[in-house]
């Protein structure tokens, strides 16, 4: 089992982000996590990325604990997380965009120089691309590319830190017909590498295209965890919406 | 980029085929070699703003530290002494850097607006410059300062060798280092960069303190020409500056800079307000002009970026 958790509770004061939440994943599987707004699926990813402390419980990745609240030590055991905005920079080209922040510098006789490896970082960037079977020009300017290209680019970048569970918040969310075909693609190329994919998403038809499982988040608790293949679009919609209904009698 | 870089140096060449033809001094290896003095001055600042703009700054005190700067300088060395030259030199560039470095922490630490603090900076340093020196210009700098300016090594100016150097260590820190791409990063998407582990306030500081030393480096060069500091010097160099490096491919927003595009934008202010004295035209219709060019320049540079994003 890669990730585990167990128990997860969030307080926000007297609000119950998360209540009680337990799930576990295995590496090469897609797990969907779907639920109205304020179901506290953002709480539950910020709690696995480290940018919230959990209240309690305990989430732990291949055996091993993660420390709470340090987004330091999830993305070093190997957790990366890409959110809606993508946060590219626009005016830079894909290569540039895949390394911010960890471009690779020219050796000499084993001693870094400040010269930047451009051929090498084009190379890789190229390579990391191709794993993820997506045709883009990686000199191009990313703002020059497809909603779907953007969303690759984002996925090389997490790529690099070669990780072993990616978050990916809503990534269907603002893309066309075309472009969501391109980025379940991606989602399917990661599996078959064995990264496990957690898929946070309001389009329930992008997540049975792709997950093997599925989660349904309510007020902070988890209500349903099933495999795709023991429920169906229409059950999981009508759940969806007595959700919504319930919430509004409440 | 490419492709702009060559359109701008048409443009300059076009330029200069019109002042050829105009003037019949223009084309002079005396004439030449003059613009490329004059430029070097207003070139380095050029450089400077290349670097601040495209992390999506400004930088309006560029003029008032070059005065700042000078009259710090000699202020504190000992009168037409040859031992003071090192010592000038180093309160002249220190007192850019840290001035400039007192606009990048503000910008980057308290997080006030470029626009603001550098104008504050814009009117402390030149009121500054004006008190130390009493409003007057300080005349008979040493020899060694003046050589700087007014000296050649194998026919070409020393303004115009440093000018050059600076350019070509400029363009290999913006396109081949992490602090140039980090720089543009930071004008592109500042957000980004931070959740990229940048670490936005050292780079803010960095830059101005950049921007404030090339300052000092240019009123070093120009005030050895002259063989006076002047408390008045500078006076809108601020604005040539940003024109010369929006003219050479940096853009307003942030996120795309050329240093090779900014000295040719220098260029081509400089051919142009040579061309123009050449001409006859007054001052004050050179400074018409020059605000001309910076609309122009800014307006072209917006068509450009949004045929960029179309594309």
């Amino acid at each position: 089992m890669l990730l585990k958790i167990e128990h997860l509770h969030k307080n926000y004061g007297s609000v119950h982000a998360l209540d009680d939440v337990s799930l576990s994943l295995e590496s090469g599987t897609v797990l969907g996590i779907v639920g109205d707004n304020g179901a506290g699926k953002s709480t539950l990813m910020k709690c696995i990325t480290g940018s919230e402390t959990a209240s309690g419980g305990s989430i732990v990745l291949d055996n091993s604990p993660l420390p709470k609240g340090n987004p330091y030590a999830s993305r070093e055991a190997g957790i990366e997380m890409i959110y809606q905005n993508l946060g590219l920079c626009l005016q830079q080209d894909v290569v540039e965009n895949i390394f911010l922040g960890r471009e690779k510098r020219i050796k000499v006789m084993g001693l870094e120089t400040p010269l930047l490896d451009l051929k090498g970082m084009e190379r890789e960037a190229q390579t990391l691309i191709g794993r993820l079977n997506a045709e883009i020009n990686v000199r191009k300017k990313a703002g020059a590319l497809s909603g779907g290209q953007q969303q690759a680019v984002a996925i090389a970048r997490a790529l690099l830190f070669q990780p072993r569970l990616l978050i990916m918040d809503e990534p269907t969310a603002a893309l066309g017909v075309r472009e969501v075909a391109i980025v379940l693609d991606l989602i399917r190329a990661l599996k078959k590498q064995g990264i496990a994919v957690i898929l946070v998403s309001h389009r329930l038809g992008d997540i049975f295209e792709v997950a093997d499982r599925i989660v349904l988040m309510r007020h902070g608790r988890l209500i349903e965890d099933k495999l795709i293949t023991e429920t169906s679009l229409s059950e999981l919609t009508q759940k969806i919406l007595c959700a919504g209904t319930l919430g509004d009698e409440n | 980029m490419r492709v702009y870089q060559g359109l701008i140096l048409v443009i300059l060449l076009l330029l200069c085929a019109f002042f050829a033809i105009t003037s019949d001094v223009f084309l002079t290896w005396a004439n030449v070699l003059n613009i490329f003095t004059a430029t070097s001055t207003i070139g380095l600042l050029a450089i400077g703003a290349a670097f601040v703009i495209g992390a999506g700054g400004l930088d309006l005190s560029v003029g008032s530290l070059m005065a700042f700067s000078a009259i710090t300088g000699v202020m504190v060395a000992p009168e037409s002494s040859t031992t003071s030259v090192p010592l000038i030199l180093f309160v002249c560039l220190a007192t850019g850097l840290f001035a400039g470095a007192i606009n990048g922490s503000l910008i980057g630490g308290m997080k006030l607006p470029a626009f603001i603090v550098t104008l504050g900076m814009l009117s402390i340093a030149r009121g500054l410059a004006l008190i130390f020196s009493n409003g007057r210009p300080v005349y008979g700098l040493p020899e060694g300062l003046v050589f700087l300016g007014q000296g050649r090594i194998g026919g070409v100016p020393i303004p115009v060798m440093v000018f050059l150097a600076t350019g070509f260590v400029a363009h290999i820190l913006l396109g081949r280092t992490r602090f140039g791409r980090h720089s543009l990063a930071i004008g592109d998407n500042e957000q980004a960069s931070c959740n990229a582990g940048i670490q936005i306030f050292r780079y803010k500081v960095t830059l101005y303190a950049l921007s404030g030393l090339l300052a000092a480096m240019a009123v070093i060069l120009s005030m050895s020409r002259v063989n006076a500091a002047d408390p008045s010097s500078g006076m809108m160099y601020e604005l040539t500056a940003i024109t010369a490096a929006i003219i050479g491919g940096t853009s307003l927003s942030g996120g795309r800079a050329s240093v090779a595009g900014a000295m040719i934008g220098a260029l081509i202010m400089g051919v142009l307000q040579n061309g123009m004295t050449l001409m006859n035209v007054p001052a004050y219709y050179q400074q018409v002009a020059v605000g001309i060019v910076l609309i122009a320049a800014v307006t072209f540079g917006k068509c450009r970026g949004v045929h960029a994003s179309k594309n």
